[in-house]
């Protein structure tokens, strides 16, 4: 055991863990966060909390964070290379600790452009890769990135993002050997809709073992129209939906049952892919869906560890 | 080479309206060469400045001319008692030009003609493409040539992130991802383990991140004034 987090704990019992996803609002204003965290407290393991998703300024993911474990419920911070240089990611690292977060998951972030502030200056002071490193080391060596002892040790359980989806796709592998190297004990991938490619995918994952190395957890995120799933298709960056699935959702009478039924789908075969170890579920702006999709998925109850 | 575009005739104009003996100054090497800055667009500018201004009944002249590099004191001391004359000099330098102009005669008044946009080269007539951004520091042997820190948006040392797609930058399908160049170059080397060693954070502090950077070469110096 690492750090002693609920999403660990699920990992290490062997249960097909589930973990949910929070975005925080345009405001101050969370009491929609909180209400949605409530919903799926039953049905979820741990909830992501996005930080500044898409480049678009909301409340911090700490802050969150730090409501959710006064609701007794389990965040996995989510920490961009985008907006905080090395001397800032540490400190907010080090907040979140003495706050009570025990899971981070370490990403690049989308790019400042994408948001609301596209005159921002990028930071990119180090990148996702060296984030997991560095925050390793802090964590099993006692020392910051630029080598300095911390006063007292600090312990979290540390997550990456893959994205099988992207090119070159033979490099996504190693990538994901190398963001396990660097210090990623569990694995989320970008949303799955080409449920091949991601098979072909995890072929090459179990043929390295890397599976065994880190819980590999797949994404999905269920589609609520026509609409959403185009502008994925088109403008979310690292997704990529195949043109049956479009079609599908396009013969279907009711948009919303036949997403629902796809993002169910996907996780039934999910949990038959060996390796997959979890799934985590992205439902932004439909919430109130998360205890449907995990209960038809066959995941409910979940497990008390 | 340094890489600038003029900038909007509108903008210039706005700068020089409260002037009345006006200089537009060209400089024929880098910005030459990207025909920004060079004698021809000097002459192009002043030419419209003159119609703009006559447009808008404002008085006074445009007059233009222009010298090899105002970065160096050499050729502006060459022209110096000629810009004496003028109330406002418009250099088509990049920003060291204007900066030098300045530095060299602090009483000219010396507004920027160009958007100073990056070190880089031409990939066909007329497409200029940034290519270093003078770290300090340089990488270029770890991807074999192709600077990740200048031509991926992100400056990722560990690359590809997950926006990659068909070999473009999330930014949009005319940047190429850098990330993916530097793979097939591994690749084609059949070096592509090279990139399972994690790339440490880099050093900012030789960057401009450091501080604003003076070189120094003490073997080259001349003492003055002994």
């Amino acid at each position: 055991m690492i750090a002693g987090s609920n999403l660990e704990k699920v990992i290490n019992s062997g249960n097909f863990v589930v973990t949910g996803e929070l975005g925080p609002p345009k405001s101050s204003e969370i009491t929609q966060l909180k209400h949605h965290a409530e919903e799926m407290k039953n049905h979820v393991d741990a909830y992501n909390i996005t930080d500044n998703q898409t480049a678009i300024v909301r409340t911090s993911s700490i802050a969150c964070g730090s409501t959710l474990i006064q609701m007794g419920l389990e965040p996995i911070i989510q920490i961009t290379v985008r907006d905080r240089n090395r001397i800032c990611i540490q400190s907010d690292v080090l907040g979140a600790h003495a706050l009570g977060m025990k899971n981070i998951l370490c990403l690049a972030g989308d790019h400042q452009s994408f948001g609301n502030e596209p005159g921002s200056k990028g930071v990119y002071d180090i990148d996702s890769m060296q984030l997991l490193k560095g925050l390793k080391d802090m964590r099993d060596e006692n020392r910051f990135m630029g080598g300095d002892e911390l006063e007292a040790p600090i312990s979290y359980y540390l997550g990456a993002v893959e994205n099988p989806f992207a090119d070159p796709f033979e490099y996504r592998v190693d990538r994901l050997e190398k963001k396990i190297n660097a210090g990623a004990s569990f694995i989320q991938t970008q949303c799955i809709f080409d449920l091949d490619r991601f098979e072909k995918w995890m072929e090459l994952v179990r043929e390295r073992g890397l599976h065994k190395k880190a819980a590999i957890m797949g994404g999905v995120t269920p589609i609520k129209s026509l609409g959403a799933a185009r502008y994925m298709k088109n403008n979310v960056s690292g997704i990529t939906i195949p043109d049956e699935l479009i079609d599908r959702l396009k013969g279907a009478e009711k948009k919303k049952v036949e997403g629902l039924n796809i993002c169910i789908e996907t996780i039934q075969r999910l949990q038959e892919i060996e390796g997959v170890a979890g799934v985590h579920i992205m439902a932004i702006a439909w919430e109130e869906i998360v205890p449907e999709i995990v209960e038809r998925s066959g995941l409910y109850p979940r497990p008390k560890v | 080479m340094i890489i600038a575009e003029r900038k909007p005739l509108e903008e210039i104009a706005a700068m020089a309206a409260p002037y009345k003996k006006i200089c537009v100054l060209g400089c024929n090497t880098c910005v030459g060469i990207c025909m920004a800055g060079g004698e021809k667009e000097a002459a192009e500018t002043a030419s419209l400045l003159r119609i703009h201004r006559n447009k808008e009944n404002q008085e006074g002249e445009v007059d233009v001319f222009s010298i090899e590099r105002q970065c160096e004191v050499e050729f502006i001391d060459e022209v110096l008692e000629r810009l004496q004359g003028y109330d406002l000099i418009v250099s088509l330098a990049c920003g060291v030009g204007v900066q030098s102009m300045i530095e060299h005669v602090p009483t000219l008044r010396v507004v920027p003609g160009l958007n100073t946009t990056s070190m880089g080269y031409p990939t066909e007539q007329g497409v200029w493409a940034e290519r270093c951004l003078g770290c300090g520091d340089c990488v270029l042997h770890m991807p074999m040539g192709i600077c990740p820190i200048t031509r991926c948006a992100k400056s990722i040392l560990n690359g590809p992130c997950g926006g990659s797609a068909e070999g473009k930058c999330e930014l949009g399908d005319d940047i190429d991802c850098a990330w993916q160049l530097i793979h097939d170059r591994l690749s084609s080397f059949s070096r592509l383990s090279d990139l399972t060693e994690i790339q440490p954070p880099k050093d900012w502090s030789t960057s401009h991140h450091g501080g604003p950077r003076t070189t120094v070469r003490e073997d080259v110096r001349i003492d003055r004034g002994e």
